[in-house]
């Protein structure tokens, strides 16, 4: 540790490790920008890290197992990486294009989601991931098959610049409902295609103009299409080996790297917080300055609000696998809020010691929705019953935040918290947001010489 | 004849200016650098050697800082099958530091790890044995009570630096032709499910369209 030849000015200071700020930090030291990369934890991750067992128990419960009754239950701890926030990738989202063009697949590995799941009357059900299960599927009648067909090639085929692929639908002024309606798509496909592939959390797309809906099935289809047998991608060793693969990307450009060192003050020019600009943080190894400061909602509660919507998340340890999943190693399975007389659809993402999260023969199913009434455990319930026997449990509960302003005004810029949805779609929405308030311009990807050498 | 390639993860750990990224250089591209600047760029690099008729890829991974103020990544060890531990000959310091760090490997990293005990910069000592402040028999015995491969090497003149990586590859377990891979507790891994982002995936995932 050479203290001395510590430097104390950077161009961008980033606070908390979660994955939103990772990819930034990331970012920003490939364009040659000199990153300081503080965390208070003394982990990587922040809200959305991977934690082992013991961690967990730790943070959940008052009165964790011993260490003995632990490892007699479930062995040893480092074999366990429990997701915080779970979500998965799409094969064909954003985040794989922001891991392929910045070379982090180096460092992370993936493996494929093994099935996509919605539940519907008591029961769940594959959704189809091609044509050809679309037949088959159990979900519709024979007519509804071929309408759904008819629709999933008017998907296929359409051309923004060829008028007649459009079927006589203007995805700016039509709604999603007049979509359907054209098609003459049912309720209970309605539901699928909105819900599980869509992958809307409520109903209120449905009069919105029918677009975003539209690229959000393109994008599940595409999924699809890349691999195979689910839309979704998730690392080995869990969501928390995103987060350090793009700290290691920023390390390698540069960055530095302090974990486990608490901000003790927050600094801005004109000794005012109200007016000032960001200026400088204060910590245990010194005081550090840059023009501006990129951090999570934690470190500048003050400077967030609410979104006004609260998420609550069960972590359920299984000594099994999901019954009626054809003992399948990972899969999503959603609940339409409508199944189950809700606002919001309940998401349950199941992954196993398949993807070293967990010692032999465990899964892991992490239960979450937006809580609707103020008995939000029990609006978990249609979820917990589709899970078999469950060994543990560990619930928690998070308010979600937003900034209040966009940084322009105190360079103070932040992150938003982990929504409820299923997937990164969201958190790379913010990362390109973030990047071009910080830089004033539109992240571009382009693929990165490559540094190997054979 | 066994055709099979067998990949080894190899970590480099010591402390910072002992020579870390110079020997990945060396061995890498055969060069060396008088005044490298302190690892920035390539920090994954990878060479094959041939050991005994079989191929060795070494996926060499460099702290890049990041231990600096102890915040390496756990992604750092994990699965790897190799460590170099380097100190630098002339810096008593920097021996404390690797004592340290075989330390922490004991405790972090998977136990059938392949761990080489490095004293760089030897050839500092050819005109000046005084400047040499970690005798050879003190790295030596540590190697030998902790059950670690010891060389002493000079990333400049590229002395032992080759050896090292050999002696590792001899060590290490290879893999002939259609075995499993098996992760760090030993448990086979199925390939099935494993995808290579980049280089794989279905083309038609890439342009528009939609085949399901
Ligand atoms: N004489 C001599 N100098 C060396 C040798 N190996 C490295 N150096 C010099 O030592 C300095 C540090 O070398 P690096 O390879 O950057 O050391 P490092 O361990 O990677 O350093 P960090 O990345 O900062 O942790 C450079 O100026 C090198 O030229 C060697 O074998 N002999
Ligand atoms: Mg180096």
């Amino acid at each position: 540790m050479n203290q001395e030849e510590l430097d104390t000015d950077y161009d961008v200071i980033v606070l908390g490790t979660g994955i939103t700020e990772c990819i930034l930090s990331g970012l920003l030291s490939v364009d040659g920008k000199k990153v300081l990369h503080i965390d208070k934890q003394d982990h990587y991750g922040g809200e959305a890290a991977s934690v082992t067992l013991s961690q967990l128990y730790q943070k959940f419960k008052q009165n964790p197992i011993s260490q003995e009754e632990r490892e007699a239950k479930y062995g040893k701890d480092r074999d366990w990486n429990v997701d915080l926030i779970p979500k998965f990738l799409m094969a064909n989202g954003e985040l794989t294009n922001i891991l392929i063009h910045t070379n982090v697949t180096n460092y992370v590995e993936f493996k494929q989601v093994s099935g996509s799941y919605v539940f519907k009357q008591g029961k769940i059900y594959k959704v189809p991931a091609n044509e050809i299960e679309a037949i088959s599927s159990p979900l519709m009648g024979i007519f509804e098959k071929r309408r759904m067909k008819k629709f999933l090639e008017w998907i296929g085929t359409y051309k923004e610049d060829e008028l007649s692929t459009h079927l006589g639908l203007d995805l700016d002024k039509n709604t999603m409902d007049e979509v359907y309606y054209k098609f003459g798509l049912g309720n209970s496909t309605k539901e699928f295609i909105g819900h599980a592939m869509a992958l809307w959390t409520n109903d209120d797309y449905l009069q919105q103009p029918a677009r975003p809906s539209f690229e959000r099935i393109v994008l599940y289809c595409q999924s699809v299409a890349r691999y195979g047998k689910s839309p979704y991608l998730y690392p080995l060793y869990g969501l928390g080996e995103l987060p350090q693969g793009f700290a290691r990307l920023s390390a390698i450009y540069g960055g530095t790297y302090m974990l486990d060192t608490p901000i003790e003050e927050v600094a801005y020019t004109e000794g005012n917080e109200e007016t000032g600009k960001f200026h400088s943080v204060k910590t245990k190894l010194g005081t550090f300055k840059a023009p501006l400061v990129i951090a999570d909602p934690t470190y500048f509660p003050k400077k967030c609000k609410s979104t006004g919507q609260r998420v609550i998340r069960a972590i359920c340890i299984l000594n099994h696998p999901v019954p009626g999943t054809g003992n399948a190693d990972s899969l999503q399975i959603i609940i339409p809020q409508s199944q189950v007389g809700r606002k919001n659809d309940i998401y349950v993402a199941i992954v196993s010691d398949a993807h070293n999260v967990c010692s032999k023969g465990h899964y892991l199913a992490i239960i979450s929705t937006i809580i609707e009434t103020d008995k939000p455990h029990i609006e978990l319930e249609p979820a917990f019953k589709l899970l078999g026997p469950i060994e543990e449990k560990f619930m928690g509960i998070a308010e979600l935040f937003e900034p209040k302003e966009d940084g322009s005004k105190d360079n103070v810029f932040l992150s938003r918290s982990y929504d409820a949805s299923s997937h990164f779609e969201s958190m790379t929405d913010d990362v390109k947001d973030i990047y071009f308030r910080v830089t004033g311009r539109p992240l571009v990807l382009e693929k990165k010489a490559e540094e190997e050498t054979a | 004849m066994n055709s099979a390639v067998t990949s080894i993860k190899l970590v480099l750990l010591g402390e910072a200016a002992v020579g870390k990224s110079s020997i990945v250089l060396r061995f890498v591209s055969n060069d060396f650098s008088e005044n490298k600047e302190p690892t920035i760029g390539a920090a994954f690099l990878t060479q094959r050697v041939n050991i005994n008729d079989n191929t060795v890829k070494f996926e060499i991974w460099d702290t890049a800082g990041q231990e600096r103020f102890a915040s390496l990544a756990p992604m750092y060890y994990r699965n790897a099958q190799a460590a170099l531990i380097v100190y630098d000959v002339t810096k008593p310091q920097s021996f404390i530091k690797a004592r340290h760090w075989i330390k922490e490997l004991h405790e972090q990293a998977n136990k059938d790890m392949i761990i080489a005990l490095v004293g760089n910069k030897v050839d500092v000592l050819e005109n000046n044995e005084d400047e040499r402040k970690v005798a050879r028999e003190e790295g030596e015995k540590l190697a030998e009570e902790e059950g670690l491969l010891f060389f002493e090497t000079s990333a400049k003149t590229g002395l032992n630096v080759t050896e090292t990586f050999v002696a590792i590859g001899e060590k290490i377990p290879l893999k002939t032709a259609g075995d499993q891979e098996t992760d760090s507790n030993g448990v086979a891994i199925s390939d099935e499910q494993r995808i290579d982002l980049a280089n794989s995936g279905n083309a038609a995932g890439q342009t528009a369209g939609c085949s399901c």
